[in-house]
């Protein structure tokens, strides 16, 4: 047997490596909810900024093919909405499907790669590569091999997610807290059940990290795969309303896009704020 | 206490020797380390810092295995963990992610049984910890913290409780009323408990016996009778009695920290291992 020196230390546990989800946030700070004040502090900047916009647009007779007004803006997504809607659709099949396939590649991959050091060191190079290559530059051999459909699509985004979440789950099962698997330990604990009840759950929110950075790369590649080839998604009505000059619609599906990313944030946020919430 | 001493000791260390492996070197932490701790008795284990006192708790609960000797418990040598022991660790060691009920419900949940509810609820009463069990650790005072483990650790009915320096960062008011509050239990359960710490006072006050290891490597140096009846009460803290026998003890720890070391030996603040 070789047992480690018991050791305990000073700090807390998992020190240098604790995360909190609201880090990565420029909005969420302190304990996320805002007060009635600052929610309407945060509307009066944006009608400042928008109108602002939208009367230097209008006072400086800028053309609407180089900038449309903030009010054209809304106008076109209202009234362009049921024929953006369907696009909006197919993104969102690509983006889940894709993102479901690499988190859970992923995760399984961190979990099983965290339990061999050795091997876990002869790989990391090799995930380093995975999530540093822009997969999006692959999507142009996908379509040759698989067509316009959404299979190029779906691998481009799982291959984008899947690395991502790889990379930070992995930190969140390294965490290793010896007195916290000695105390699971010391009831006789199998090690099936010192996963599920220690390791996944200091993991988790590193895991939530890695799933929300994921999904956002995930939408990223998927918009521009669209924007590669074949005729549907919001990436292709970028392109599609860019090369008739519909800069109000062109900037409503940007506005689609936008508000997107931020769902994926705070519904990754929201998961956190349940689940996570002990480590914040 | 006096059940005399021909009788099978609760716990029996008998020439435990523990050797770590380390990327500097072999490291003998205990060397032939010998130690019976008879049934319903309290013994504290103090010594300088490094002394293998953890090492030999750690074994004593299954944790560990000894490199050579044996730790039999009842007469029956340990190999693993036992249902029987109950370990209560340094700072708390709650889960962060669950409340102070489910932190409770952890030794059930792995041994796969249901929660014994009534005695969880006469624990939790014990300990003053009613009505808290819906908060998180971080919600929770350092000694609650402890409270709360201490429950946990005795929600199995163990026979044995073995507690590694549970109350070292505590203040030293809530560490005198936790001092009590093991006193309380142990009347309430006469568990026999092992206990470790760097204070003196605390041992004096706690134990039947405290038992002094040797720098390391630890073996047992000396070994003292705290005579007092209980429930002691904290005015025997200021008694000559105790005043000298919190010096003598004070002096063979010093005498043991000071006694040069093999110099092959690395220290203990150099060997640190990750697991």
């Amino acid at each position: 047997m070789s047992d480690a020196i018991p050791e305990f230390s000073k700090s807390k546990s998992g020190d240098g490596q604790d995360v909190s989800l609201s880090n990565l946030s420029a909005f969420a700070s302190g304990p996320g909810i805002k007060s009635g004040k600052e929610v309407a502090a945060i509307l009066a900047v944006a009608v400042i900024i928008i109108g602002g916009i939208e009367l230097a647009l209008r006072l400086f007779h800028v053309p609407l093919y180089i900038m449309p007004p903030p009010s054209s803006i809304g106008y076109a997504l209202f009234d362009e909405f049921p024929l953006i809607a369907p696009h909006l659709g197919y993104t969102l099949v690509e983006l889940v499907s894709g993102f479901a396939i690499g988190a859970v590649i992923g995760l399984v991959l961190s979990a099983v790669i965290t339990q061999f050091p050795f091997a876990e060191k002869i790989v990391a190079p090799y995930i380093l590569l995975l999530v540093t290559t822009p997969m999006l530059a692959l999507v142009p051999l996908l379509i040759l091999r698989f067509g316009f459909g959404y299979t190029p699509r779906i691998i481009a985004v799982a291959l984008a997610a899947g690395p991502m979440v790889m990379i930070n789950a992995a930190t969140g099962f390294r965490r290793v807290d010896s007195a916290k698997i000695a105390l699971a330990r010391s009831y006789g604990a199998s090690t099936l059940q010192i996963f599920w009840k220690i390791r996944a759950p200091m993991a988790l929110p590193m895991i939530l990290v890695g799933l929300m950075i994921g999904a956002i790369f995930g939408l990223l590649t998927a918009v521009g795969a669209e924007m590669v080839g074949g005729g549907f998604g919001l990436g292709n009505r970028l392109t599609t309303y860019s090369s008739m000059i519909q800069m109000p619609q062109f900037f409503a599906v940007v506005l689609i896009l936008s508000m997107l990313g931020i769902l994926i944030y705070v519904l990754f946020f929201l998961i956190g704020k349940k689940w996570a919430s002990w480590e914040a | 206490m006096n059940a005399g001493e021909a009788t099978t000791p609760k716990l029996g260390v008998q020439a435990a020797t523990k050797i770590y492996h380390t990327a500097s070197g072999d490291l003998l932490a205990l060397d032939r380390c010998s130690l019976d701790v008879r049934a319903n008795e309290i013994v504290s284990i103090v010594g300088p810092s490094g002394c293998g006192k953890t090492t030999l708790l750690w074994s004593m609960s299954g944790l560990h295995s000894l490199t050579s000797g044996e730790i039999r418990l009842d007469g029956k040598a340990i190999t693993g963990p036992h249902p029987d022991i109950g370990i209560v660790f340094q700072e708390a060691n709650l889960l962060p992610w669950r409340n102070l009920d489910a932190n409770i419900r952890f030794p059930f949940e792995i041994k796969g049984e249901k929660p014994d509810r009534a005695w969880i609820a006469h624990l939790l009463n014990r300990v003053g910890l009613d009505g808290f069990g819906g908060k998180f650790p971080r919600e929770l005072s350092g000694g609650m913290q402890q409270r709360a483990a201490i429950v946990r650790a005795l929600a199995l009915k163990p026979s044995v409780l073995l507690m590694d320096e549970p109350f070292g960062a505590l203040d030293s008011f809530t560490r005198e009323e936790m001092n009590r509050l093991v006193e309380e239990i142990w009347l309430d359960t006469k568990t026999t408990i092992v206990f470790i710490t760097h204070s003196i006072e605390e041992a004096i006050f706690l134990s039947d016996r405290v038992v002094v290891l040797s720098a390391r490597p630890g073996k047992v140096a000396k070994e003292y009778r705290v005579p007092f009846a209980r429930p002691r009460s904290l005015e025997i803290m200021a008694t000559k009695e105790v005043f000298d026998l919190t010096n003598r003890i004070k002096m063979d720890i010093v005498g043991e920290r000071t006694r040069p070391k093999a110099p092959e030996r690395p220290s203990a603040e150099i060997v640190r291992i990750r697991p």
